[in-house]
């Protein structure tokens, strides 16, 4: 089985782009991928392309060959969705098509308009990703679903709004180095306390910010990177997918994501690692307490350890994990169908040395990307480690 | 069950409203909520209805300060989750019951509806 090479990363900047359109805005992220790799439109095989609410944003079903047709290829491809695991599900798949030799060269990415919808519209159709009978009808919104999983986070294991105040006090102080991040800010943790609350106990410093953007990745196999001379030294080399009930209402627990343990759980044995190996993560911020439930569920902390990490300095670029580097969703944004390969691909970068933060490491060898969908009703882990 | 009518999401709500409230079990004692074929649990396709209690207990609550559009003039209001036993509900707190909600406070299921759509909600017992 061949080894899936990362051989290009690209990503638009996230941000508010209300007068671009998606096609527009995919083809600025893969056409960047492939320059990256030396590659042209015409090399690429298949296209794997994340998307949660194209239909509801821009009355647009049917993406994937008009995302092919947008970076110039007539190469097959399908729109992937899982919520906000959209592009962390189309990175699986195509790591798949390509460790079984299935394809040479496939780009696999995401992209998501947001911010042409007023606040109104961007929250139903975030809440979309939630169960539409039990949990929106009933008023739950994004945040007031993870504001839920927050509250009995805190009275299971303890915790305070100081301690998520500095996880995103530390995502956006490594996104000033990021001149693709949505947010450029430094903010305190006073800053974070006194911010409006969305669904308490989580406040508008909680939450990642609305964005449009979108990222891809072209893979190769080895065979196609070692006879065309790539310069692709990162390799997937473990990939995972879980999942759980849709409503939390139905889960054993609401603190704990067993989706994302079990991604990591196959990710681990695919790769042939334990979380002590991994060097550096990007994690799925969506709000602070997903930073929390992440952690704990990756293994990388024991449940009920991952809230006082940021406050205790363990996740900082300068600490003994760093976790994410980019700004994580929160600082960096979250143009939802984009995120899961834009993780991958600042992982790639950070163990390339290329990537803004990258100077914060030494050597690092081995990186995780973890993307959840929903309230983690689905989860990615990808291990990325540089071969040569 | 092949009638969807005994165990649709309608029939759940109408249940309810009739003070007959009611969730899906099978022979394993598991409990889910309708639609259902078979039982999450166990798979188990030998499902039926059984007596739901009418109050449960919060086990976790947010009050929404940005509000899904069709309550943005019930705004801030209170969602949460309440374990009734076999099951656990998510329910919106009805207006009028706003004063303070904690852990553990007992609630009791009724039907909210908003621009003709029915869900779930809780009020004081």
């Amino acid at each position: 089985m061949s080894r899936s090479h990362i051989a290009g990363t690209g990503m638009t900047s996230f941000g508010e782009h209300p007068d671009r359109t998606g096609r527009d805005l995919f083809a600025e992220a893969a056409l960047a991928a492939l320059d990256d790799a030396d590659l042209k439109p015409d090399d690429v095989d298949e296209v794997f392309f994340g998307n949660f609410v194209g239909t509801l944003s821009e009355n647009q079903g049917h993406q994937g060959p008009l995302m092919s047709e947008a970076f110039g290829s007539t190469a097959p491809a399908k729109r992937i969705e899982g919520a906000c695991a959209s592009s962390g599900l189309a990175i699986r798949d195509a790591v798949r098509t390509v460790r079984n030799g299935d394809a040479d060269v496939v780009v696999a990415g995401g992209m998501e308009r947001m911010t042409n919808m007023d606040t109104a519209d961007a929250t139903a159709s975030l809440a979309v990703a939630a169960d539409s009978l039990y949990e929106v009808r009933p008023g739950v919104t994004f945040p007031a679903a993870y504001a839920l999983m927050a509250r009995a986070y805190f009275e299971q294991f303890g915790g305070d709004t100081t301690d998520l105040a500095h996880i995103a006090v530390k995502n956006h102080e490594n996104a000033l180095a990021n001149d693709h991040a949505h947010l450029q800010t430094k903010i305190t943790v006073d800053d974070v306390i006194e911010a409006p609350a969305v669904a308490d106990p989580l406040g508008l410093y909680d939450a990642c910010p609305i964005s449009d953007g979108a990222s891809a990745v072209v893979l190769t196999t080895d065979a196609y990177a070692q006879r065309q001379g790539l310069e692709a030294p990162v390799t997937i080399t473990g990939s995972g997918q879980g999942g759980d009930r849709m409503a939390l209402q139905d889960r054993d627990s609401f603190a704990k994501t067993p989706a994302t343990r079990d991604a990591a759980q196959e990710a681990y044995d695919d790769a042939n690692v334990s979380p002590a190996d991994i060097d550096v993560a990007e994690v799925h911020d969506c709000f602070t307490i997903a930073e929390v439930l992440a952690l704990e569920a990756l293994g990388l902390y024991e449940y009920g350890e991952a809230i006082g990490a940021a406050r205790r300095e363990e996740t900082r670029r300068d600490g003994r994990l760093p976790v994410n580097l980019s700004g994580g969703l929160k600082a960096k944004g979250h143009p939802v169908g984009a995120t899961g390969a834009a993780q991958v691909a600042a992982v790639a970068k950070l163990l390339t040395g290329t990537h803004p933060r990258a100077d914060a490491l030494d050597s690092p060898m081995i990186g995780l990307a973890q993307n959840a969908g929903g309230t983690v009703a689905s989860a990615t882990v990808h291990v990325l480690e540089v071969v040569e | 069950m092949s009638d969807t009518n005994v165990s649709s999401f309608a029939s759940f709500l109408d249940a309810i409203e009739a003070g007959n409230p009611f969730y899906i079990t099978c022979p394993n004692g598991h409990g889910s909520l309708p639609p259902r074929r078979l039982c999450p649990e166990c798979q188990d396709q030998r499902i039926s209805r059984e007596p739901l209690p009418e109050t449960g207990d919060i086990v976790t609550y947010t009050t929404v300060s940005v509000p899904a559009p069709r309550f943005s003039d019930d705004s801030p209001y209170v969602t949460a989750i309440a374990d009734l036993g076999p099951v656990s509900l998510t329910g919106h707190l009805q207006v009028g019951n706003t004063d303070e909600i904690q852990m553990g406070q007992t609630v009791k299921v009724t039907v909210g509806s908003i621009d003709g759509q029915r869900f779930v909600a809780f009020e004081r017992p």
